[in-house]
């Protein structure tokens, strides 16, 4: 009788449901091609990475994402954190901000200042930068929606810190479509906020050359509950969207091709991630190159930021988390990024503490000091298991360019609720095989504790918000008023005639008017977005 | 448990052949500005193949729109999700709401990132339960089962 041996479950699976075998073999990784599927660090594909020398040469930006309550508080936070050893700023807006309300708004209701800072005019964004000079800093906002508007109030901040803006540095998030995706933070349809976008990035290209205009994000695609391949085919085909959009509006593919950067999520399967980077970075210069033909090499070259998955932190036995955010951490280094925020282990109850924040920095810095990972580049390059993965991502990714091809597009996708319903199913299934125990989570449906000790939380009280809407009301009554309608008239026909809306915005801002201002001349002149759901 | 439900809600024409117990009707809504709905719609899907009648309102609602909504869908409970820590403003605010328009017996429940010590206080206001992040779907749904109108 043949003797059989017996394996802890039938059937092996990482996150995107595809089947691990039990060994990897010379045979998995013979149709790879080392010089045209590989390539040195540095060179087409950058499978490898996008750099030669990569973490010898330099180490990642650690940057911390952090915005709460006032511009004064998050600005002392700011202050805090680089005398920490952080190397760049990661500004999180407050909903409202994020929405296009001003802080005065119905809808911003008890909301302000509470997932990140409250910024209503140019002078919030002024105190949000008190004592930090902006050519010495880059500077990452999460914003979309209403970015163009951010953008310009940073901007008008630079030029009262007589900062040119060709010396400015850092990143706007400024991705609508994964918006309608996943995150759900919209003004407009994704029509006229793709003609936004490109305004943004038509200004960085003539103005601002060191800022990047677009971060592709997966980030939040990925939270929402999609798989790693469907994070992965979904933000690449977004950016792809970008760039055909860009093209349309008649910039060329390597003015601003090379100013794109990429967001990506470290989520729990350790090979699983390492492989998407990989694949991230071939499938993008494989196909910016087939479909755009760009003689810059930059404009191929996919650089990314990556954030710990938010979604994989635990209420119960909270100190876990720090483990499970080192492991992604580290995934997010071996897969080559380029800057990383890792999460604290209090946010499934609140914003982080000042302590879990500083135990966060320190994973990176054990990593980047300790660890030894940072010595060679690409370490796991040749690895059997780890080429066959990144292969099989890039496939499963292609497989859905097909079918997004076909489809017409991202934006018709999104309309038919494509993305939306895959990344759903996705999340429905995950939790139930939370629920049958046929994934483990431990604390929280294995190694239970009955009992388990409080930690201590930050608290964001109300009094932000009354303090944030007398400043604003203070403002409104003090500025110019002929100069702002002026402003906002001139915005409102430019808008209408479709004309290049970013010198208008950065005159609106100078002339003090707010986010939720602006915001009303896109609803007005463009039309709100509304969402058709199902579940 | 469904049978005494039934008894204080009024009564319904029912498309089965046999009369039975009026369903549950529960109204899901994301209050406040964020978009996370990850939560929720797992959270509808599980109810509704539970058996439960689920109405689903979608993103970024006022109080004022859940109220009026769950009282003209005359639903036996209200489920709120929250992930912007706005939840004791807003949460206060429906149940203000609810009060005015002598509509308590609608039993409210939610979800979200929401910290211990702001449960119990919610839950002291009469908000019968807070699920967060790790609450398994069958707790959710046994729970919504069991609510009784007031």
């Amino acid at each position: 009788m043949k003797k059989k041996r017996t394996e802890r479950k039938s059937k092996f699976t990482n996150l995107s449901n595809i089947e691990i075998d039990r060994l990897y073999t010379e045979r998995a990784t013979r149709s790879i091609d080392p010089k045209s599927d590989l390539g040195q660090p540095g060179q087409f594909p950058y499978t490898r990475g996008v750099y030669p020398t990569m973490y010898r040469g330099q180490l990642w930006t650690m940057r911390q994402f952090s915005g709460f309550a006032s511009a004064s508080e998050t600005n002392q936070r700011y202050h805090y954190l680089l005398k920490q050893g952080q190397t760049g700023l990661s500004v999180a807006f407050d909903l409202p901000t994020l929405m296009g309300y001003d802080s005065d708004h119905p809808k911003s209701l008890g909301e302000v200042g509470k997932c990140g800072v409250a910024i209503d005019t140019v002078h919030d964004m002024e105190r949000l930068f008190d004592g930090i000079p902006l050519d010495r800093v880059s500077t990452s906002m999460t914003i979309n929606a209403p970015a163009i508007v951010l953008f310009a109030m940073y901007l008008a901040v630079a030029e009262k810190q007589r900062v040119p803006f060709a010396q400015l540095r850092g990143t706007l998030q400024n991705d609508i479509l994964k918006e309608y995706i996943a995150q759900k933070e919209w003004i407009t349809s994704p029509e006229p906020a793709l003609k936004l976008i490109n305004d943004t990035v038509r200004f960085c290209v003539e103005e601002a050359p060191l800022f990047h205009p677009i971060s592709i994000s997966g980030y939040h695609i990925r939270e929402a509950g999609s798989t790693a391949v469907q994070e992965l085919a979904f933000t690449l085909y977004d950016g792809l969207t970008y760039v055909a959009s860009a093209i349309k509006s008649g910039l060329k593919v390597d003015d601003f091709a090379p100013r794109l950067s990429f967001f990506f999520n470290a989520h729990n399967d350790f090979f699983e991630e390492i492989a998407k980077y990989r694949a991230a970075r071939r499938l993008w210069a494989r196909e910016i190159k087939k479909r755009f033909h760009p003689r810059d090499p930059k404009s191929m070259m996919l650089r990314f930021h990556t954030q710990t998955a938010g979604c994989t932190l635990t209420a119960q036995q909270p100190y876990n988390n720090i483990v499970r955010v080192a492991l992604q951490a580290l995934a997010g280094i071996l897969g080559g990024t380029q800057s990383l925020h890792t999460n604290s282990m209090d946010e499934t109850y609140a914003l982080p503490t000042q302590e879990a924040v500083t135990i966060a920095l320190r994973t990176q810095q054990i990593i980047a000091q300790e660890s030894g990972v940072t010595d060679t580049v690409d370490p796991l390059a040749g690895s059997y298991y780890i080429e066959s993965l990144t292969n099989r991502m890039e496939k499963e990714a292609q497989r859905y360019f097909k079918k997004l091809d076909a489809m017409g597009g991202m934006l018709r996708a999104i309309e038919k609720g494509f993305p939306q319903r895959e990344i759903h199913r996705a999340a429905v299934a995950y939790q139930q095989e939370i629920d049958r125990k046929e994934r483990l989570i431990v604390g929280m449906n294995a190694f239970v504790e009955e009992k388990e000790r409080p930690i201590e939380i930050l608290k964001v009280t109300g009094d932000v918000e009354r303090r944030q809407v007398a400043r604003l009301k203070k403002v409104k009554a003090e500025r110019d008023p002929k100069k702002l309608r002026q402003a906002l008239q001139r915005l409102t026909s430019a808008a209408e005639a479709g004309a290049y809306l970013m010198p208008l915005i950065l005159d609106a801002v100078r002339a003090e008017a707010t986010v939720g201002e602006i915001s009303d001349v896109f609803r007005n002149v463009f039309g709100e977005y509304r969402e058709t759901v199902s579940f | 448990m469904a049978r005494s439900a039934a008894k204080s809600a009024p009564a319904k024409s029912s498309q089965h052949k046999r009369p039975v117990e009026r369903r549950k009707r529960v109204l899901l809504a994301k209050i406040g500005l964020d978009g996370h709905d990850r939560g929720i719609k797992v959270v509808a899907r599980a109810l509704r193949d539970g058996g439960i009648e689920v109405i689903y309102l979608g993103l970024h609602h006022t109080p004022a729109e859940i109220v009026a909504s769950a009282i003209q869908e005359d639903a036996d409970a209200v489920g709120l999700s929250i992930h912007s820590a706005a939840h004791m403003t807003l949460f206060e605010e429906v149940l203000k709401l609810l009060k005015k328009e002598r509509a308590t017996d609608i039993a409210v429940f939610g979800g979200g990132i929401i910290p211990d010590e702001d449960i119990r206080n919610l839950k002291k206001q009469g908000i019968r339960e807070i699920f967060t992040p790790g609450a398994p779907l069958d707790q959710i749904v046994q729970f919504v089962k069991g609510l009784k109108r007031k």
